[in-house]
């Protein structure tokens, strides 16, 4: 039986799917079988960020609607073993998705999988519902930035009220990535800081991912930035992140800005 | 700048961080943030154990946010044979 999580953000372009891409990944080279499935309909993306995009046949919408069974859908990565695609359509609306519709799919993914991530698209309506509809565990990506921060609080919100878990009454398990992160500028005051969104949103950090270049490089080549770098920053911040989603304790690594020897020397004898 | 706003300069981040929870602390009480869902339905359903036996499955309690009107819906299926109330009347 799969657990199932969704990555949410309400805000758009904060890092979902470049996260939800880094976690499947992730899971997989930590010998987990894993599925990513695309909740952005119309807007698909994931499949690019995975470098699958030539090799969508059928899509989540078909295998809701009956057209396809989900076998036929589902991609796997050729670089990693246990590592599985649901893409979304590109052409079609997010009203073909119907409730039963994808709490069958969900379930037949359940049994098929040890995790499946749900991509959520942007915003609160029925397709970020209907993405977070099924979850156990909720990744909610936030960048350190105000508009951001709000709309993470209203994710949370609904993720309290919208899900199968809230309305039975069971509590649903919250974890925050905070993305996108810069030290230098936070420690300058000039953006938020972890413990300030921390603070501001009460719920537990699982990684904080500063702002790379390395996202940008493996997107290009269309590979999860956990696999296309290990050893960067933001992949070994996924990483970690998925050893705390396994259950392991992990130090949490902050990120520090790579000063230059000269503003070192500087500082020690300003001091 | 000049020299004492260079000192007493702090960055523009507190003041976000200030906006943030003042605006957050309105849009808590207006759209709800809490599990104010669930606590509603556990105390909805020791208030009905009380009187009657019920399986927690059968109490469903929802709440739709609108712009002008918001609904709670609570749904409450009862056994066919009510059981003997907990507490005795007087
Ligand atoms: N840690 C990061 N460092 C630099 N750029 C990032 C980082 N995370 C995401 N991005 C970039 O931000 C943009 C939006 O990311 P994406 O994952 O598509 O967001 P969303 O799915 O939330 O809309 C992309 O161009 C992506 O490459
Ligand atoms: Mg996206």
């Amino acid at each position: 039986m799969a657990k199932v999580l969704v990555v949410t953000s309400g805000k758009g372009g904060v890092g979902k799917t470049t996260t939800t891409a880094a976690l499947g990944a992730a899971l997989a080279q930590q010998g987990q079988s894993v599925c990513v499935v695309d909740f952005d309909v119309g807007l698909r993306n994931l499949d690019l960020v995975m470098g699958a995009e030539r090799r969508v046949v059928y899509d989540l919408i078909n295998v809701v609607q009956g057209d396809a069974k989900l076998p036929q859908a589902l991609i796997r990565d050729k670089r990693l073993d246990g590592l599985s695609l649901l893409p979304a359509s590109q052409t079609r609306d997010k009203d073909a998705l119907t409730d039963a519709g994808v709490a069958r799919v969900m379930d037949e993914l359940r049994d098929k999988f040890d995790w499946v991530i749900c991509d959520s698209p942007a915003g609160i309506e029925r397709g970020a519902t209907l993405a977070m509809r099924h979850a156990d565990v909720a990744v909610v990506v936030c960048n350190p930035e105000v508009s951001s921060v709000r709309d993470s609080d209203r994710i949370i919100g609904l993720l309290d009220a919208k899900t199968a878990r809230a309305e039975k009454g069971e509590a649903m398990e919250k974890h925050l990535i905070l993305t996108r992160y810069e030290p230098g500028r936070a420690e300058r005051g000039e953006m938020l800081r972890i413990d300030d969104v921390l603070e501001i949103l009460s719920i537990p950090l699982l990684a904080v991912v500063p702002e790379s270049e390395e996202v940008l490089k493996a997107s290009n080549v269309g590979s999860p930035v956990t696999l296309n770098n290990p050893a960067s920053a933001p992949a070994r911040a996924y990483a970690d992140a998925v050893r705390r989603l396994k259950g392991e304790t992990v130090a949490m690594v902050i990120p520090t800005e790579r000063r230059s020897l000269m503003s070192k020397l500087f500082q020690r004898r300003a001091a | 700048m000049n020299l004492l706003g260079f000192l007493t300069r702090r960055g523009s981040a507190p003041v976000a961080r200030e906006r943030l929870q003042i605006l957050l602390a309105h849009e808590r009480a207006a759209f709800g943030r809490s599990d104010l869902v669930t606590v509603l339905r556990k105390e909805i359903l020791a208030v009905i154990a009380k009187h009657m036996a019920i399986d927690g499955e059968k109490v469903k309690v929802t709440m739709d946010r609108g712009g002008d009107v918001s609904t709670l819906e609570i749904d409450i299926e009862l056994p066919t044979t009510p059981a003997t109330p907990a507490l005795a009347t007087a």
